[in-house]
């Protein structure tokens, strides 16, 4: 497996008035090639435990391994760690800072080690992945639009060639197009690179057409953990929680209620459709 | 990381002192700081001990978060009671040397180091107990009067409760930046010197912009809600003695008459 999380708490603020305990006990495991949602309510601790993935936080107690070695291990190197794990950050284009596009995306590649030529090679490519062509290689990454601009930062942290992929909520404050266009690009790395995505999300839609699994997490505990199927059966608890299912499950689950005989694990518009026309047919 | 820095040190209990207004703590700080100058005798010292252990007491605030404030003080204190031990004149007690400590050089050394202490844990008590907007409100009532002399003393309590305001969510924002570019693989640990400061640039351009945005944001939601400067506003919350701030002032007019007193009394002892 890639990422395994064994008991894994953490606070901040230990001490203090402020103390807050943000994961409690929170055991995953997320294997090679695996397209996983996370998601949960604002403050429910997805942030916090993503930054663990790659180190940036340390677990105030439990293990957390990667490729079966224990991260919290004495002398492990955390920089190799965090070019194996990229992590995009809510609204990464704030963390832009170069004079062109070209050079802010050789930043990673360049920390990692790699010369100029193998720099440029990887930002070249990753700029490719996500959509940006060479027009835009010399041109200040302030002048661009917001959409524009947080490809950018994902092909930055794409460019250090990472083997699993976190990204946290990478289409907030998008229009439709710029979502759709970002979430099928990062379909697409899943598919042809084979690269394991953890995407943290709020939309429920994006969440049940693009992962195979879902990871609910709800006050610092990971409540559910499996197939988008399974886990919007739950749609009430997931009401609970301050989440919902997406609009066609309450579709699905009101026309079952009604008395249709219809499959209630659907979660997607398009297989909505396609039961619908069969129950039709009959 | 970062997150772990308690800023403007308020500590969100509740207690007679959370209370109060922060005028009356203002003044109060302003009393107590002032008796500790005029006191001379080591009755008057008690009595400015009992007055800052009840505020302590009062307060309901850990005593770790009151002294933490000393460590900022440690070398000053050290090198205050040090030079005030070896450099007073009078009667030697022990010599070393051309250095000795003479019976007047220990109690004014020993005063000395008491001086400085209450003066940083009460001035911590005011911090501890009032938020840097209460405290910002006080002073602009407080400082009133300056309007007058065309001081534009709203304006500069503004800015103040601006600026406070926005040292968490900076501080907030750096640990964000650091966070990301670490995911990029910056090293903001090692290095000489300038390679350090070289380091910093993908965190402080990112964090100007970010400073500049906010600011102009800022300026906009103000302007959109008719901020037009100190002139006829009022507040919400306006501050207002209650009868507890009456109590207060009447317990620092009694406490500021007791050390006073003691200084007519025994004029000198030492």
């Amino acid at each position: 497996m890639a990422i395994k999380a064994e008991h894994i708490n953490y606070v901040y603020g230990k001490g203090t008035a402020f103390e807050q305990h943000a994961l409690k006990d929170v055991n995953l495991e997320i294997e090679a090639g695996e397209f996983v949602g996370l998601i949960g309510h604002t403050g429910s601790g997805k942030s916090t435990l993503i930054q663990h993935l790659n180190g940036l936080l340390r677990a105030t107690d439990g293990k957390l391994y990667y490729n079966g070695r224990n991260i919290y291990e004495e002398g492990y190197d955390m920089r190799a760690l965090r070019s194996h794990v990229g992590l995009v950050f809510q609204y990464p284009e704030h963390q832009l800072f170069e004079i062109d596009v070209f050079t802010d995306v050789c930043f990673g590649p360049k920390n990692q080690g790699l010369n100029k030529e193998e720099a440029a090679k990887r930002a070249k490519e990753a700029l490719t992945m996500v959509g940006l062509d060479e027009s835009y290689y010399k041109r200040s990454p302030f002048e661009l639009s917001g959409g524009q601009k947080r490809r950018v930062a994902i092909a930055g942290v794409l460019a250090m060639n990472p083997d699993v992929l976190i990204l946290d909520e990478p289409t907030a404050g998008l229009d439709p197009k710029g979502r759709d266009e970002i979430l099928d690009q990062i379909k697409r790395l899943h598919e042809e690179r084979n690269m394991t995505i953890i995407l943290v999300s709020h939309s429920m839609e994006d969440v049940a057409r693009y992962v195979d699994r879902i990871l609910v997490m709800n006050h610092g505990e990971k409540v559910f953990d499996d197939t988008p199927k399974e886990v919007f059966q739950h749609y009430k608890e997931l009401e609970a929680m301050g989440l919902a299912a997406p609009e066609i499950t309450y579709v699905v689950q009101t026309l079952k209620s009604h008395g249709v005989p219809i499959d209630t694990s659907i979660t997607t518009i398009e297989e909505a459709r396609d039961e619908i026309i069969r129950l039709l047919g009959k | 990381m970062l997150k772990d820095i308690t800023l403007g040190q308020y500590y969100p209990v509740d207690s007679i002192l959370h209370k109060l207004d922060p005028r009356t703590k203002l003044f109060g700080t302003m009393v107590f700081i002032i008796s500790l100058f005029i006191a001379n005798d080591i009755w008057a010292y008690v009595i400015a001990t009992v007055f800052l252990a009840s505020a302590i007491k009062l307060s309901n605030v850990p005593l770790k978060f009151m002294v933490r404030g000393l460590k900022a003080i440690v070398f000053l204190l050290l090198i205050s009671v040090s030079f005030n031990l070896f450099l007073t004149p009078g009667t030697a007690v022990v010599s070393l040397g051309f250095l000795k400590i003479t019976k007047e050089g220990m109690i004014v050394a020993g005063f000395m180091g008491i001086r400085l202490i209450y003066l940083v844990v009460g001035s911590s008590i005011m911090t501890l107990t009032t938020t840097p907007n209460q405290l910002t409100d006080g002073l602009e009532k407080s400082l009133d009067f300056l309007n007058r002399f065309h001081v534009p003393v709203h304006e500069v309590s503004m800015m103040m409760s601006i600026a406070l305001r926005f040292i968490p969510i900076l501080v907030e924002e750096t640990d964000k930046i650091m966070k990301a570019q670490m995911a990029r693989g910056a090293d903001f640990e090692t290095g000489n010197l300038i390679q350090k400061a070289k380091n910093m640039i993908p965190l402080l351009v990112p964090l100007f912009i970010s400073a500049f945005r906010r600011a102009t944001d800022l300026a906009m939601a103000m302007e959109a809600r008719c901020y037009r400067g100190g002139e006829g506003r009022t507040k919400m919350k306006p501050l207002k003695y209650g009868n507890q701030d009456r109590v207060t002032y009447l317990v620092y007019v009694l406490y500021l008459a007791a050390i006073i007193g003691l200084r007519i009394l025994r004029v000198q002892i030492f």
